[in-house]
């Protein structure tokens, strides 16, 4: 059985290795360090997205009493803060832009967003939210890096700026060459450039959020599953060697 | 107490059953790690449905309405999360689990004669399993449910003359939609869980019929007065196990292994729980990342692959260039497991007494069936199809292998009894 | 096999620890199940309280208003009305509101936070129909009372505080839902509010 278990390891591991070499290059994408402990961050995120997303995505499977309780909003002062559609707060966060009307505009409906970090991950989400850049070749004005051709405005623009993809002169073997250095803003948003990478990553902590908004009472509940199930196992182990001590 | 039982013991064989299956079962007093994962396999069925009946107290079965339901039982029912999770997570389970069982039999032997027929139900427990969790997987609606039912279903159309006709009947219309989804819920929650639980009956009362193999895959029924009274086992076994044999080296199946179970039981629960509680898609592999998207007939995602379980046969459906063929060869790959009791013609049973070039032959065959599902997963690059030839080869190699050196195996002596 | 004595204590122990535990398991895997069939968020969210604007209603008009699922009225009553709850006591089953069909604050003689205003639930407390609101035919029902409701399934007889009259199929009065007045135009029901 040893050299069984060698073999399949050592296969196993030359095979990853393939597979890694094998993929395909894509954007590297930014870690997102994500903290659903912190209410402050997910409070901005939810404020980001009820105002500069929910025009056009809804987040339709996620309510608002329940948003306000887990991210520790009083349900008054979210109401009158946070909440632009629907009557009373115990409401999904629909919004109000017809679906078939959003086809037309935009060439396709908007996306709901309550589990789209979920579908993309956190690091995807950052990442992209960084990555649009002026490209007058489109429609809107702007693409994006990690999603190509992406078929949105930067509705994000009055915060960050004019973002562009920038080269700079640098030497490189020798010789002065045009180098790209990635994205940049031309500073004319409201917030810095470290302000924006922060507002970001308190969205996407939000879109985490409401992805799986049980997550923490998920994991709350583990550990005491975890001690019962020792307790448990301990009594049986016990048990069986009570018994077993008849075979003897 | 007493009274009652005896009051229930004349109308039913409740005393009866009990001492025949249990108290007075005699189990080999050899069982090891590997024995647990039938008693698991009966606790996850169990878990799946009961998690099942309650899913489908708020479950919408209609395009319009599956999606949207699943994320209501998600956020909007109380430890809704916790249902939905046991059940998806229970899915998987199954299966690592069945394969391991699988796994003990192939490697002790245990589908030798006289447990032929245990096995073949054992197989149609497989396949009715592998059935129900395709079906299932379509309810969610999602991206994946839609999109890998499509690929699974036009798997039909590689039949010759009726095939196109059929994929049209399975699916009630011209693509995957409303009636394609009632019609799996329904055969999901009531028939395939009824087929089940009879296969599990039958697969129960074939192995207390024969009787349970064990590691070193000798008998513990031996010839009537063949054994003296000093070296039979101290305890008390059904008239039924013992009128017709002398039972030597067994234990009652309880207390002793229901107490030894239980230790499995809270190891398994451990792994269970933590998948349950801190990961739940298993970074992808439980649930899918693109199934967190409602289905869109318009839309393929990037990457389809069905989920893990499935990916073995997947793989050698992809490795062969022809659609017919390699729909012929992913059922074959079912097919020669069922007839395993028939292509093994050897005489000895556990892998511990058997030629050397069986233990690689098994072990090749293991590799072949891991690696075949990681490349399952992946997508069909020219190296991984080059890959998945080879071990779809190894794959099947391993049963035309069995055959021949089956017959004369150089094999080692098996000893007369149990004792290690 | 040895022959060691078996240690029966220690066994029994054991045996009843691991039982108990596991018994103890049992009750923890059936509270998800149990908790489940508790009215999901949507439910509680159709549950929710309702605010009605009362400032344009007309004297004497009811209107009809629905909370969890269920009709509930609310009516202006005029002075007649209001005039005529007193000295029915020996006509009705339950004058002075001693059943528990009403909060505190409305268990009075006009069944009411504001004397002007009576909220209830539009359900017959015989078997469920919804009664009509007669506001000037009532007399036709019981002689010389002008306003009332009376239910057309079993022709049970309320007054206009939701009393009901003795000799008719429904046991109790109408059912006054918790409510409180935001403020002199808005009430809203489904809640006592602070000054219950």
């Amino acid at each position: 059985m040893k050299s069984f278990l060698k073999a399949s390891l050592l296969t196993a591991a030359s095979l990853w290795t393939a597979a890694t070499l094998a993929a395909g290059p894509t954007v590297p994408l930014d870690k997102a360090e994500i903290d659903l402990h912190d209410k402050a961050s997910l409070q901005r995120g939810a404020q980001l997205f009820m105002n500069y997303c929910l025009g056009c995505h809804s987040m339709q499977y996620q309510r608002y009493n329940r948003t306000f309780r887990d991210l520790e909003i009083p349900e008054e002062l979210g109401v009158e803060n946070l909440q632009f559609t629907g009557e009373k707060p115990g409401d999904l966060i629909t919004n109000a832009m017809p679906t078939e009307a959003a086809g037309a505009w935009f060439g396709t409906a908007a996306p709901d967003l309550t589990l789209v970090a979920r579908v993309r991950g956190a690091d995807w989400l950052y990442t992209y939210f960084r990555s649009f850049y002026v490209d007058e070749s489109r429609p809107f004005g702007v693409n994006n890096a990690v999603f190509p051709n992406v078929g949105m405005p930067h509705v994000l623009q009055e915060l960050q700026g004019v973002p562009r993809k920038t080269h700079e002169k640098r030497m490189v073997d020798g010789e002065m060459k045009d180098v790209y250095v990635g994205i940049k803003s031309d500073g004319s948003g409201i917030l810095s450039p470290a302000e924006y990478d922060q507002a970001m990553l308190d969205l996407t902590n939000f879109l985490v959020y409401t992805g799986e908004p049980m997550l923490l009472e998920q994991r709350r509940l583990g550990w005491y599953v975890f001690g019962f199930i020792l307790v448990f196992t301990i009594l049986a182990w016990l048990l069986k060697r009570e018994y077993f001590r008849d075979l003897k | 107490m007493s009274k009652l039982i005896a009051w229930f013991d004349e109308r039913i064989p409740l005393s009866k059953t009990w001492n025949i299956h249990l108290a007075q079962y005699p189990a080999p007093k050899n069982f090891n790690f590997w024995y647990l994962f039938g008693v698991l396999a009966m606790l996850v069925l169990v878990n799946q449905i009961l998690t099942g009946i309650w899913l489908t107290m708020n479950y919408v079965p209609s395009a319009e309405g599956a999606f949207a339901s699943v994320e209501y039982i998600m956020r909007d029912i109380d430890y809704g999360w916790l249902l939905r999770y046991m059940h998806s997570t229970g899915a998987s389970a199954f299966f690592v689990v069945v394969y391991l069982h699988m796994f003990r039999g192939m490697m002790y032997g245990s589908y030798q004669k006289p447990r032929e027929l245990l096995w073949v139900f054992g197989m149609l427990i497989f396949l009715v399993l592998m059935a129900e969790a395709f079906m299932g997987y379509l309810l969610p609606w999602g991206q994946m449910s839609y999109w890998g039912a499509q690929v699974i279903i036009s798997l039909f159309g590689a039949i010759p003359i009726i095939g196109d006709d059929l994929t049209l009947w399975i699916r009630g219309d011209y693509v995957i939609s409303g009636a394609t989804l009632n019609r799996f819920f329904a055969l999901h929650v009531i028939a395939l869980p009824l087929v089940l639980v009879i296969l599990v009956f039958l697969h129960i009362i074939a192995l207390h019929e024969v009787g349970s193999n064990n590691p070193e895959g000798i008998d513990i029924k031996k010839k009537k007065g063949t054994i003296p009274e000093s070296e039979k086992p101290k305890f008390t076994f059904h008239e039924r196990f013992t009128k017709k044999y002398d039972v030597v080296d067994a234990v009652p199946f309880f207390p002793y292994y229901v107490v030894k179970d239980l230790i499995g039981i809270g190891i398994f629960l451990f792994l269970f729980c933590y998948v349950i509680f801190f990961a739940p898609a298993m970074g992808g592999l439980f649930l899918e990342p693109p199934n967190f998207e409602a289905a869109n007939p318009l839309k393929t995602p990037e990457h389809i692959a069905p989920v893990w379980y499935f990916t073995p046969f997947y793989a050698i459906l992809r490795a062969v260039p022809d659609k017919l063929l390699g729909v012929i060869l992913m059922f074959g790959a079912i097919v020669f497991l069922f007839l395993l009791p028939w292509i093994d013609r050897g005489r000895v049973r556990s892998i511990r007494y058997r030629c050397t070039f069986h233990k690689i032959n098994l072990t090749l065959f293991v590799i072949s069936f891991i690696v075949l599902g990681y490349l399952g997963l992946k997508p069909a690059t020219e190296v991984y199809t080059f890959f998945a030839r080879v071990f779809t080869f190894l794959y099947f190699a391993f049963f035309i292998f069995l055959w021949f050196y089956s017959k004369n195996e150089n094999t080692k002596p098996v000893p007369e009894r149990i004792t290690k | 096999m040895s022959n060691a004595p078996v240690d029966k204590g220690r066994r029994r122990f054991l045996t009843v620890a691991t039982s108990v535990v596991g018994a103890a398991g049992a009750v923890g895997v059936a509270v998800p199940f149990i908790a489940s069939w508790n009215p999901s968020e949507k439910a509680k969210n159709a549950g929710a309280p309702v605010e009605v604007n009362i400032g344009k209603m007309e004297p004497g008009q009811l209107i009809r208003n629905e909370w969890r699922g269920q009709p509930v009225w609310i009516v202006r009553r005029t002075p007649e009305m209001l005039a005529s709850l007193e000295g029915l006591a020996d006509q009705l089953r339950d004058p002075n509101s001693e059943e528990p069909q009403q909060p505190e604050y409305a268990s009075n003689l006009y069944r009411s936070r504001k004397d002007e205003f009576f909220i209830a639930v539009g359900i017959c407390t015989h078997l469920g129909c919804s009664p009509q609101y007669l506001e000037t035919d009532f007399g036709e029902q019981v002689e010389g009372i002008e306003a009332g409701f009376f239910c057309p399934c079993h022709g049970s007889k309320f007054d206009i505080a939701g009393r009901v009259f003795s000799g008719v199929p429904a046991p109790y009065n109408l059912v006054v839902p918790p409510h409180y007045y935001v403020n002199d135009n808005v009430v809203l029901i489904g809640e006592d509010g602070e000054q219950a």
